[in-house]
């Protein structure tokens, strides 16, 4: 800039030179920028449903994720952490405050605020819309860090590139998907990337960063306890491996007290963190440490190995003796809850369908396909063993941490759907690891080739290099070839992983499922906008007191969008409750009545899919209702419905079926409508049978609204018959 | 999750014969005895031969002359009057042959309405006729409302101003238009899905005035040929949509003799509640239009079920009054038209545009039955260049419709807001008709200290009052760029950062 040119020649060169930089400052411009657009995919490959559909929230919990922070903004923090929302679980209500993690709302509240503060007059919408997306780009660099921290920085970029698109994470992040996970799998890698610092390096002052992150994970997700106990995990096969260190110490101990304390801050956690049988571990090992540590020194104090080795052993039986009684006294006085029945249901795979109907009757519960894993991993499925072996080669602190998240998280992700979710930045930077150090193996192999023909002065280390010259003794001619076809093969396995991500996302992930599509008969688009069309309907033509009882699948979108009071909801906290709606539901319709009076109920909710073939309504999830309900009222019975065994609605059907609540709600009139051509009247797409019961009279209910395609009906309960 | 299955043809079954049971109700009305009452000493001469179906109303005490009027002096030699039932908007058109009697030349003249109606009437207009025979021309007139002092019974008038003063003598035609909202009145109350919709007109058989009237007709128009009753005074007639009253002659001053039609009018009654139109002003070339609507259908409420089979296979029987869709009339060359609500976009709207008009159709998201509410948000772009003008004095101005774009509706409340770009001062609105008006800020994109918004109020508004309003302002087009450089600068700013943290070094520890 300074000196300007005067002579035509010379300091043109000179400035040329000058602009040529560094391989250094290359290096980091490369890095920077593949950084930078990582982060840009990151974020519009999530933006497919905001351009088939529109901005809008997805799916069941967003919508009370939505509401809250819409409460949020509008109210103040204050009234939100004292609030008790009468809309829901009437007649009891629900301390919303209290029995949520504020993790998200506040989030997204606090990025409102910012954007507002430099005025940027966007609508709270908007900014829940786009979480997600924004935080996954984050994660994408936390995973670049972590990356760099167990390998190196190559295989820091791989495991941002890799988890920028990876399908697994993509599922609950797409834009639209305002949910705490969009958050929390920030929350989860960043905590454990700066525990791994904290460790790597004995700082204080990361443990204490890691005891903040681990504070935001926990005020965003209940999946908060997937760290505090593979922490302590981790701890322990340190300590058994023989890798104990005071860096470990110092991270464990600050990490886990500063953490639980600020955990406690969360009132949905509260005294839940020392009192809970899932966080026991987490204390157990705190305590263990600080055995190993007084052992250390008496060690170091004692010259006697003899005299030690008696001591070693009073101690550590005294340790676990104490320990142990403290753990069964807390049990037995009540003090220490047990575990949870999700906890339970996490461990043995079977306990829920045997104990905890409503748990197993929600899809993301399930445990895992073959299909979904390779679905959502794709290469990774068999990049991750090869990360493993690489892992294995090279063990260092950092590297067992990544190998037991892995291995810890795959046990989990196979047990319930959506965990895969954990598993997917574990098995990206594993992944990562294989990806960066094949490739960095075949480049040195292809590059200290043909420096060797002119005089070796690479820069990498001595024993691959050792290793490549004696492979380039061996075989030359087709060590090149061979390293030339992997790496291709390398680029073409990750070419594929990059189309089938971009496919996934695309055609799996990106619906709202408020807004059904399909393609009509001439291949046009045609849009099934009923779930809104009845929500709106509710909110604009019903009294604002009306009570709503529908399946709790809807609970959350009623109060959000229809802005009515709903009797159940996703946040299935009182099974007895929703036993009462089923229940209900699948009794006859006099029956039906007198426990809906008793509840106050105004209008019953239905989803229907028999006109136009959608198939997750009401009727298909029926059975769950009898499941659900006969769990706390026997007299529900689930063979009444059964027809040996099969589940129907044609003229085979079980008479109960015919005849129960949901079954009339769903077919009211629907006999006298004509679904297809050469088909017989009542003839139902979802199920592609006839029904059996065309003849529905309604005695308590009356139709109120039905959207134009039938998927939702509204009935109206009418006021008690005049005694004279 | 499973998609829908591709929607094949959708055909709803056609039952059977279907059997017309819409009986035919008679109403029962209480019979009120005719009490004719007469506040002054000239005795009531009107030959009102009440039929059984004549009620009274509390309107009946204007019966009674109004001897102190100012203006006795001027008479109507023939009044002819109109009056549209067709829609939910009620049209009067009245034409009056005014004739000064008196000695001295007036320009004013009254026009009377009894306080019920007042409150729904939208909007008075008059015309008056020049020229001869063949080169007659309509001139407007202005008209006010005027309060006077010793109005009988709250009578509410409007003066005409005339542009020539009219002598002793002389006559003059008027042609008055005037609208009522809201004056029709669903009876029954509340109806079926199946059921039309029927309603009640009140109105006099003789027009309020206070003039002498030597000879008066009504002619009053209905939708259908379905009447179910209405109030002789005769000479009354009948045929197909139309009924007359009338003619009669020499009627007095503020003689009132009140009719009431039962008829069907199975017409949606749209009606907007609350309508609020932000407009604003982007010197970068875009006019952002923002309209917030509160629509309720007016009519006769719904009442028990709604079946959708039925709304479905038979919708000339079933739901015939719903509103199914809207017809917005939006200015040419819109763009990024958008219709949505607060639960997010609502897909059923079709927009056609040619090098005159646009014409946006919105469907709401389920047909609206009586009583039944839709809230929406309408909102589209314009070039700048179609509505922003410079005048002459170097300021700029906005030229704008102020009415909703809504086809047939009436609206119960309009706030107009101009938003005008940041920076603009002295802001003034000229509005064709009295508007209430303030100032507000407001902030949006990149704003330091705030927008003015010029807001403007209305009441009770009618598709008539789509016309022109302007509003002034004087702006500086240096403003336009603070925008883009604060944005500017503060890329700079982040650039030099990232450049200052790469070239220091902070660590304590060397």
């Amino acid at each position: 800039m300074a000196t300007m040119p005067i002579l035509p020649n010379m300091p043109a060169l000179d400035l040329i030179k000058s602009f040529k930089l560094k391989t250094k400052q290359q290096e980091l411009l490369i890095r920077v920028s593949i950084l930078c657009l990582v982060y840009i995919l990151a974020f519009i490959t999530r933006l497919f449903s905001v351009l088939r559909y529109e901005s809008m929230i997805h799916e069941f919990d967003p919508y009370f994720n939505y509401r809250t922070t819409l409460y949020l903004t509008q109210n103040g923090f204050y009234d939100f952490w004292n609030w008790f929302d009468y809309e829901s679980w009437y007649p009891l209500g629900r301390i919303v405050g209290g029995t949520l993690y504020p993790g998200l709302m506040v989030t997204a509240a606090l990025i409102y605020r910012i954007l507002h503060f430099l005025r940027f007059a966007v609508h709270i919408r908007e900014v829940c819309v786009l979480t997600a997306p924004f935080f996954a780009s984050n994660t994408t660099l936390v995973a670049y860090f972590f990356g760099k921290e167990i390998w190196d920085t190559g295989a820091g970029l791989v495991a941002a590139i890799l988890i920028a698109i990876c399908p697994g994470y993509i599922s609950r992040s797409v834009a639209g998907s305002y949910d705490n996970e969009g958050v929390a799998i920030f929350a989860l890698l960043f905590t454990f990337y700066l525990f791994v610092k904290a460790v790597n390096t004995g700082s204080l002052a990361w443990s204490l960063a890691s005891a903040f992150g681990y504070f935001y994970m926990v005020s965003a997700w209940g999946g908060y306890v997937f760290i505090i106990n593979l922490i302590p995990l981790y701890v322990l096969v340190l300590l058994i491996t023989g890798r104990y260190s005071m860096r470990l110490y110092v991270a464990y101990n600050c990490m886990y007290v500063l953490g639980m304390l600020l955990a406690m801050q969360i009132r949905f956690v509260g005294f839940q963190h020392v009192q809970s049988g899932e966080h026991m571990a987490a204390m157990g090992v705190f305590f263990l440490l600080q055995v190993f540590y007084f052992l250390d020194w008496v060690k170091h104090m004692l010259s006697d190995t003899k005299l030690f080795q008696a001591f070693l052993r009073i101690t550590v039986t005294c340790a676990v003796a104490v320990g142990a009684i403290a753990l069964g006294l807390g049990m037995l006085s009540g003090y220490i809850s047990p575990w949870t029945g999700r906890f339970y249901s996490l461990l043995d795979p079977t306990y829920a369908k045997d104990h905890i109907p409503i748990i197993a009757s929600v899809s993301e519960h399930q445990p895992t396909a073959w299909s979904s894993f390779m679905f959502d991993f794709h290469i990774l499925l068999f990049l991750f063993p090869a990360g493993l072996y690489f892992c294995f080669k090279r063990l260092s602190d950092a590297t067992i941490f990544i190998v037991m998240y892995g291995l810890t998280s795959m046990y989990f992700a196979g047990v319930m759907v959506r965990l895969i979710l954990v598993a997917t930045p574990a098995v990206c930077l594993v992944s990562a690891i294989a990806v960066s150090a094949t490739v960095k193996n075949l480049t040195v192999l292809l590059r200290s080739k043909n420096k060797g023909v002119q005089t070796g002065s690479t820069k990498g280390s001595s024993s691959s290099k050792a290793s490549s010259k004696a492979l380039l003794d061996q075989s030359q001619p087709f060590q090149k070839n061979g390293a030339i076809a992997l790496l291709f093969g390398a680029f073409y396995l990750l070419s594929k992983y990059a189309t089938h991500c971009t496919w996934v996302t695309s055609e799996a992930y990106s619906s709202p499922s408020i807004v059904l599509a399909a393609r009509g008969a001439h291949g046009s688009r045609v849009i099934f906008d009923d779930y809104r069309e009845a929500y709106f309907w509710l909110r604009q033509n019903t009294p604002p007191d009306a009570k709503v009882m529908s399946w709790w699948d809807y609970g959350y979108q009623i109060t959000a969008m229809g802005n009515r009071t709903v009797i159940v909801d996703n946040n299935t906290w009182n099974n007895t409750h929703i036993a009462t709606v089923g229940r209900a539901m699948s009794s006859y319709e006099d029956e039906a009545i007198e426990i809906m009076r008793s509840l106050d109920v105004d209008y019953v909710l239905v989803v229907f899919g028999g006109v136009t073939g959608y198939s997750s309504d009401d009727i298909n999830k029926f059975l769950w209702m009898v499941r659900i309900g006969g769990g706390v009222f026997p007299v529900i019975k689930e063979p009444d419905y059964l027809v040996n065994g099969e589940y129907r609605v044609d003229k085979g059907a079980a008479p109960k079926m015919l005849n129960c609540l949901m079954y009339k709600l769903c077919y009211y009139r629907f006999g006298e409508m004509l679904t297809e051509y050469g088909k017989p009247p009542g003839y139902d797409r979802a199920r592609g049978v006839e029904i059996g019961n065309k003849d529905i009279k309604l005695e308590h209910l009356e139709e109120a609204f039905t959207t134009s395609n039938w998927i939702v009906r509204i009935y109206k309960v009418k006021p008690p018959n005049n005694r004279w | 999750m499973k998609q829908p299955r591709p929607m094949k043809t959708f055909v709803l079954q056609e039952q059977g014969p279907i059997e017309l049971t819409h009986a035919t109700i008679s109403y029962f009305f209480p019979k009120v005895e005719a009490s004719v009452k007469t506040h002054s000493s000239t005795p009531m001469e009107a030959p009102i031969r009440a039929t059984e179906f004549l009620r009274f109303t509390l309107l009946s005490l204007l019966f009674f002359v109004c001897r102190s009027s100012p203006s006795h002096d001027l008479l109507i030699s023939n009044a002819e009057r109109r009056i549209d039932l067709t829609s939910h908007i009620v049209k009067v058109y009245l034409t009056l042959k005014v004739e000064n009697a008196g000695s001295t030349p007036t320009s004013e003249i009254l026009l009377a309405f009894p306080p019920t109606q007042v409150d729904h009437l939208a909007t008075v207009e008059a015309l008056v006729t020049k020229g001869k025979r063949k080169k007659t021309t309509l001139a407007r007139l202005d008209v006010t409302p005027t309060e006077l002092p010793d109005a009988p019974n709250g009578t509410k008038y409007f003066t005409i101003y005339l542009t020539n003063p009219l002598n002793s003598g002389e006559s003059t035609t008027l042609e008055v238009l005037y609208l009522f909202t809201h004056s029709l009145e669903p009876f029954p109350a509340e109806i079926g899905q199946s059921e039309s919709q029927l309603v009640y007109y009140r109105d006099s058989a003789l027009i309020l005035s206070p003039y002498h009237i030597k000879q008066q007709t009504t002619f009053l128009k209905t939708p259908s040929t379905k009447v179910e009753s209405f109030t002789r005074v005769e000479p009354t007639n009948r045929a197909g949509t139309e009924m007359k009253y009338g003619p009669y002659e020499d009627r007095h001053p503020y003689t009132f003799s009140p009719i009431l039609i039962h008829f069907e009018n199975n017409s949606p009654f749209p009606v907007v509640e609350e309508l609020v139109r932000e407009v604003e002003i982007s010197h970068w070339g875009n006019l952002q239009v923002t309209e917030q609507y509160t629509l309720v259908h007016g009519g006769a409420r719904h009442k028990g079920v709604f079946s959708r089979v039925d709304y479905q296979s038979r919708p000339n029987m079933n739901g015939v009054s719903s509103l199914r869709y809207l017809l917005a009339r939006l200015p040419p060359r819109v763009h990024s038209v958008y219709y949505r609500d607060e639960i997010g976009n609502i897909s059923s709207s079709h927009l056609r545009t040619d090098s005159r008009k646009s014409e946006l159709e919105i469907e709401p998201r389920y047909p609206l039955f009586g009583g039944w509410k839709a809230t929406f948000v309408i909102g589209y772009g314009l070039p700048l260049q179609d509505f922003l003008f410079e005048s002459s004095d170097d300021r700029r101005y906005l030229n704008f419709t102020f009415g909703c774009p809504l086809l047939d509706t009436v609206v119960d409340k309009l706030t107009v807001k101009v938003v005008l770009p940041e920076g603009s001062k002295d802001p003034s609105a000229v509005v064709p008709f009295t508007v209430e008006q303030h100032l507000e800020t407001k902030y949006s994109y990149l704003d330091v200290v705030g927008r003015t918004v010029v807001v403007m109020e209305k009441k009770n508004l009618v598709p008539v009052h789509n016309s022109h309003f302007q509003v002034y302002y004087t702006f500086k087009p240096i403003f336009m760029l603070a925008e883009p450089l604060m944005l500017a600068s503060a890329f700079f700013l982040f650039f030099v950062a990232c450049v200052a943290y790469l070239h220091i070094d902070l660590s304590i520890r060397k």
